[in-house]
């Protein structure tokens, strides 16, 4: 496609500006990384994904095998034992489901309210609108574990405890989620086509649906995904509301395998590589996209 | 959508629409409904926004704003976990005892040289891969994912893989350290092997994420700089120092702020590196943080009066952070 809108006829003319300089003078985006760069950059990877790699390999051994000296590196053969085991000791099946429901809610749920109020601050004028938005940042500052007391009374006088709603109801809002949707459309949407929506005669809704929707939907894609990766990785709140008996989340049931139900290495290994495998199945899948996602919002950030 | 195109009056300019023309004849039928049609599009311009921001702010003050200050509240009460809703006023008797207790003091210190170790290399290392990542690469994509894989990865399931590799009889990191000549380390029973260890999580965890922000704001930065500082006669180090530093200070701001957050709130890995101390970070506190503090005054000794006012502290402590860094980061821009 992009060959078609830009003949490679036209690159040359480029070219001559570029070569002034002796190629080993420019730092930045267009010198070629040396064999160094490269070392370095196979070093950070093995050791970014060695400890993931190794789980995999302790979930296929013993427990025996684990207590030994030098520790395995290559897989034995109680792989699927092990997470067929890790599976039924640490209500997995459930967490996996109870996870998919909080993360998924909670990152539609942030993805809709985010794209609005994002709309809002970037294309319409009211009062009282960089005041607002410099609130909207300012919230961003503070953790939201300053305020987990308050909310465990909450949800004990609403006798929520082992209840999903305790886990989704606290994790609707993103201020990093309104602030990321308000620098997508300050630029993806041109205030002309709103304009003209409105022209045909479109309320705001109308424009919500048909014309901010539509042109946020990039945004809402990548947006989506760190919440709900968020939300899966969640670990303080869900560890304090819900229990590894009554409603887990797939981290509460991992945490659970590690202090002390099971002793078996092999098994806390086993059940930390199910929880962690369908996140890393999306970044496989979507890496690219989530890449470009993190990267887009840092530059406005 | 087409029947009503012929109402739209100019929103923009939005004049109230007139009950009588200027000269005061009456308005027909047509008009009349265009003046109603009119005045509903500017009740629908005027309000709509809050209607669309609101959302936010109700949940945010819900679930956000007031538990932070009921957390002040509480802290001046007695307030127990068996009965939560139970609250004597006490004063500032939970401050006064949180303040004598040295595992308060001990937590603090903890937070603070942890937090240290954590962050400054973390920053460092993602500039370092993030000036490699600029380079023209071949399989750029590659690794950018692969150094996210570790964000990917739970608190949870990295800190139990960690806790495998750390092992003190057959762990494989004192395994290697043998190699080196280098005996046994008790990652988990001393103080500063268990800091480093609970800080090289973090590290492994945030390190790759940060690089992608350096990267893309260094993309960001025009080429015509690294030019003409190139026919300065400027090393690639120079460039480095007095390009792309210098162009990177708001984002270098920007993820410091984020990872001093993140690390005074540290919570899940120290509490998960030693499974059977759990709350206590280590069977002598060496590497218990002011969140893990927190966590066992309010769910473990059943206080949850003292362990609100350790949040408060803590929100005290943030603030503090905040306003030193407003004045550096403004000391540097005036700087330059």
């Amino acid at each position: 496609m992009t060959t078609t809108v830009t003949p490679p006829e036209t690159t040359p003319a480029k070219k001559p500006k570029r070569s002034r300089l002796p190629k080993s003078a420019r730092a930045g985006g267009t010198l070629h990384g040396g064999p160094i760069a490269y070392a370095i950059l196979i070093v950070f990877t093995l050791v970014s994904l060695f400890p993931l790699f190794w789980t995999a390999v302790a979930a296929s051994r013993d427990n025996q095998r684990l207590a030994e000296t030098p520790p395995p590196f290559w897989f034995g053969s109680n792989l699927f034992k092990n997470l067929e085991v890790a599976w039924t000791e640490a209500n997995l099946g459930e967490a996996f489901l109870n996870t998919t429901i909080v993360a998924g809610v909670s990152a539609v749920t942030i993805v809709v309210l985010s794209t609005i109020a994002g709309f809002a601050f970037a294309k319409l004028r009211f009062k009282g609108r960089n005041m607002l938005m410099l609130i909207v940042i300012g919230t961003m500052m503070i953790p939201p574990q300053l305020s987990i007391i308050p909310l465990y009374m909450m949800v004990a006088k609403l006798d929520w405890t082992d209840q999903l709603q305790a886990v989704i109801f606290p994790s609707l809002v993103s201020a990093f989620g309104v602030f990321f949707m308000r620098q997508y459309l300050l630029q993806a949407l041109p205030d002309e086509v709103i304009e003209a929506a409105r022209v045909d005669g479109a309320g705001s809704w109308r424009v919500i649906w048909h014309v901010v929707f539509p042109a946020a939907r990039p945004a809402m894609a990548v947006l989506g995904m760190l919440m709900f990766v968020q939300a899966w990785n969640d670990f303080l709140w869900p560890f304090l509301v819900l229990t590894q008996t009554g409603n887990p989340t797939v981290q509460v049931a991992v945490a659970g395998l590690g202090r002390g139900f099971t002793p078996d290495q092999s098994l806390i290994m086993a059940g930390a590589l199910l929880g962690t495998l369908p996140l890393l199945l999306v970044f496989a899948i979507f890496g690219k996209q989530i890449v470009g996602g993190i990267m887009q919002g840092a530059v406005k950030g | 959508m087409a029947t009503r195109s012929d109402t739209a009056a100019s929103p923009v300019k939005g004049g109230a629409a007139p009950g009588r023309r200027p000269d005061g004849s009456p308005l027909s039928k047509e008009e009349k409904r265009r003046a109603k049609l009119s005045r509903r599009w500017q009740r629908d311009a005027r309000w709509s926004p809050y209607t669309f921001v609101a959302p936010f702010f109700l949940l945010f003050a819900a679930f956000g704003l007031f538990p932070l200050i009921y957390t002040g509240w509480a802290s001046l009460h007695q307030v127990e976990l068996t009965a939560p809703t139970d609250m004597n006023w006490v004063g500032l008797k939970n401050y006064t005892r949180i303040f004598d207790d040295d595992f308060f003091w001990n937590a603090a210190q903890n937070t603070l040289t942890i937090g240290l170790i954590s962050t400054v290399p973390q920053l460092m290392m993602a500039m370092g891969i993030a000036h490699i990542l600029n380079y023209k690469l071949r399989a750029s994509t590659f690794y950018r994912v692969a150094m996210l894989a570790p964000y990917a990865t739970s608190i949870a399931a990295a800190t139990l893989v960690f806790v495998l590799l750390y092992g003190r009889d057959y762990g494989m990191i004192n395994w290697a350290l043998d190699f080196a000549g280098i005996d046994p380390i008790g990652w988990q029973d001393d103080k500063w092997p268990g800091q480093f260890a609970v800080s090289s999580i973090v590290i492994w965890r945030w390190t790759g994420y940060n690089a992608l922000i350096y990267l893309a704001a260094m993309q960001a930065i025009p080429q015509d700089l690294y030019e003409s500082a190139a026919l300065d006669g400027a090393s690639r180090w120079k460039q480095f120092l007095h390009v792309t530093l210098p162009s990177l200070r708001p984002t270098i701001l920007f993820t410091v702020v984020v990872s001093t957050i993140g690390a005074s709130q540290l919570f899940g890995e120290p509490l998960l590196f030693d499974p059977n101390k759990g709350a206590s970070g280590g069977a002598e506190h060496q590497f218990q943080t002011l969140g893990l503090y927190l966590y066992e005054q309010g769910w473990v000794n059943q206080h949850l009066g003292r362990a609100s006012a350790i949040a408060w502290t803590m929100f005290a402590i943030l603030i503090v952070i905040g306003i030193i860094n407003h004045v550096i980061s403004r000391r540097l821009r005036a700087s330059s």
